[in-house]
């Protein structure tokens, strides 16, 4: 079975962190998987740097520059990767946009995914029915499975046949908004969590998007299985560098 | 074939709507109404009434005498020039506006590189008295003083895209984001006929009246309603769009398109996407774009700002790879002196993205009984600026 979807079956509340490749320092995407792996995060989200990440808001679209500038590239994201799964054992997912994966070549982007160990992907702008007509056997053949996004505006129908289609969980974007820390959640999200968790879908739910600390950890978790931090991370360790991340889980759970 | 959109929102290979689910509800609402609203008899009377009596429609057909003796060979200008806020671009924001009021929006968004777009979306909305705000790349804001001006006056906020290169692709991306913040009161005008379906397909219907015209005006100067060519400069794509339109799938009318070469093709600082570009995906739309090996979209150039796009609309790159039209680039220098010609032998300052397109002319020749129709798609008000510093005038 699938990393993930052995992660997703723990009776347990999980916390997903995601970060830049290459972000603060071109080396760091290593060090800051085994810190996060040591500080007990259950699922691991690399990013894939990408010129015009669309659904992306300023802290992300920076540190994606900043990783650019590094010098990041997907071979060099692959290179850092390898060997990893001698020590690393949290799922890990690539998250990035499809245009650098099409001039990589899907099937090679798959293939060199599985060699590395990478356990499924996450692209924002690869929408589910494209997906599902045309590379969902691609991305299958090599083990990888395919998150999609759900927003407070997708209507049941859709929602229906992303949970269809989805094989990991369902990314439910906590907002109408691009990614970036938020101070709380209100009834509205509260309301919107509680529709989901109602539809009874198959899919597990992960909360993501304005999740930045304890408090709205809490909330996300309330009505799914868990939650992904990334804008908040990434700012920690804009301020921090790759030194004690650790610190950084703790004041989450 | 046909060279139109099909069913799905596809130009052959090329099109469709890659976005993230964020915007899938705005956009899909967008698809599924479009067709039914522009369709309908309220919508289409007003559209026309105000092409008329705002925009100045239809706009002449201009038989280019002098022109025509110097390249022997007929030479007619459709006068795009002479809308209302000096360019083809109104004819765009005037049918979205009608669609967005039909979708019951409040707040209207747009991106713009030169501002062309910003203004022309700014001047419909203080036509109907809705709330704008356009979406401006800071470089572009310094180097575009005026047209910035005319936004604010028209009413109009200008919002700086401070992220990537600071240009119209990220200014693209910051209207593409505002409306993912956005997605129920807000509509966002495209100025070109790039985006996820079906921005492609609305808006080169709505500058389909370009052509449309010309088959009228064209039958009655020369007993015949279409030219042997039909020439355009392509930078997204919209004028172009409007000028091939009605003559797509007519194999009587060779199409040429012209891109913008920059300084040179193997320069690094150029705009011809269909040299340099590769198959993949910019603002929702896989088409032929500008990028690195890796997959980065990279910043185009050109002397003009209306051509600085690193991609081409989905019909574009279609007629590109099925070799339906004819792609010429033409550099910097060769545009720049096609404007003092144009102004010199016709009296008409064209803008620096439609000089491009005459430009051909010294590029192939063209038969003597063979009618070439160019799109003189703005004017060069715009543009005096880059032509002082550039002629030393």
């Amino acid at each position: 079975m699938n990393r993930i979807n052995k992660t997703l079956n723990q009776d347990k509340k999980l916390l997903s962190i995601y970060f830049t490749a290459g972000f603060p320092q071109l080396e760091d995407t290593v060090p800051i998987l085994e810190q996060l792996q040591e500080a007990g995060v259950d699922m691991i989200e690399l990013g894939l740097p990408f010129s015009d990440p669309l659904a992306d808001g300023p802290t992300i679209q920076e540190s994606s520059t900043q990783a650019l500038r590094n010098g990041m590239t997907t071979d060099k994201l692959f290179t850092q990767l390898k060997g990893i799964r001698d020590h690393i054992h949290v799922p890990l997912i690539v998250m990035g946009y499809f245009n650098p994966m099409m001039q990589y070549g899907v099937e090679r982007f798959c293939k060199r995914c599985q060699e590395v160990g990478i356990d499924g992907l996450i692209i924002p702008d690869l929408p589910a029915d494209v997906y599902h007509e045309q590379y969902q056997s691609l991305f299958q053949q090599y083990g990888l499975l395919n998150m999609f996004l759900i927003t407070p505006q997708t209507p049941d129908e859709r929602i229906r046949y992303v949970d269809q289609v989805s094989e990991g969980f369902i990314y439910m974007v906590s907002s109408a908004a691009t990614t970036g820390a938020q101070g709380s959640f209100g009834d509205t999200q509260q309301h919107y969590f509680q529709r989901i968790a109602d539809m009874k879908l198959q899919s597990k739910l992960l909360v993501g998007f304005g999740i930045s600390n304890e408090e709205t950890y809490q909330a996300a978790i309330a009505n799914s299985q868990g939650a992904i931090i990334g804008s908040a991370f990434i700012k920690y360790l804009e301020a921090n560098g790759n030194q004690s991340v650790e610190e950084f889980v703790k004041t989450i759970r | 074939m046909s060279y139109h959109v099909n069913e799905r929102g596809y130009y052959g290979d090329f099109g469709g709507a890659y976005i993230p689910e964020m915007l899938y509800p705005n956009v899909e609402e967008l698809r599924q109404n479009y067709l039914e609203i522009t369709a309908q008899a309220d919508f289409k009377s007003e559209f026309d009434q105000l092409l008329r009596d705002y925009v100045g429609r239809p706009t002449p057909l201009y038989y280019a005498s002098r022109l025509s003796e110097k390249y022997n060979t007929k030479i007619y200008l459709k006068r795009e020039d002479l809308c209302h806020t000096g360019a083809h671009k109104i004819n765009n924001t005037i049918g979205q506006i009608l669609v967005a009021k039909r979708l019951g929006k409040n707040r209207i968004i747009a991106e713009t590189g030169a501002g062309q777009h910003g203004v022309a979306t700014a001047t419909v909305c203080a036509l109907m008295g809705i709330q704008c705000v356009v979406y401006m790349g800071e470089l572009d804001i310094k180097r575009q003083a005026p047209n910035v001006a005319r936004i604010k006056m028209l009413g109009a906020e200008v919002r700086a895209a401070q992220s990537g290169s600071k240009t119209l692709k990220d200014a693209t991306n910051e209207a593409i984001r505002d409306w993912i913040n956005n997605p129920v009161d807000t509509h966002y005008i495209i100025g070109s006929v790039v985006g996820p379906h079906p921005y492609p397909d609305m808006v080169a219907r709505f500058q389909a009246v370009i052509s449309e015209e010309c088959k009228v005006q064209l039958l009655e100067a020369e007993g015949r309603d279409y030219p042997d060519h039909v020439v355009a400069c392509v930078g997204g794509g919209s004028n172009a769009a409007g000028l091939y339109y009605h003559y797509l799938d007519d194999k009587r009318v060779n199409i040429i398109a012209v891109e913008a070469a920059g300084k040179g093709i193997d320069t690094g600082e150029s705009a011809a996407t269909s040299a340099l570009g590769k198959e993949g995906i910019i603002h929702g739309s896989k088409t032929l774009l500008m990028q690195t090996e890796d997959g980065q979209i990279t910043e185009p150039y050109s002397i003009s700002a209306g051509l600085d796009y690193p991609g081409v609309g989905p019909m574009h790159a279609h007629l590109f790879r099925s070799k339906r039209a004819e792609f010429i680039s033409i550099p910097d220098q060769e545009a720049m002196d096609w404007g003092l010609t144009l102004s010199q032998t016709e009296g008409i300052i064209p803008a620096i993205e439609t000089a491009h397109a005459f430009a051909v002319l010294d590029q192939r020749a063209f038969e003597t009984d063979e009618i070439a129709l160019f799109n003189c798609s703005g004017r060069g008000d715009k543009d005096l600026e880059t032509y002082i510093d550039y002629f030393k005038l």
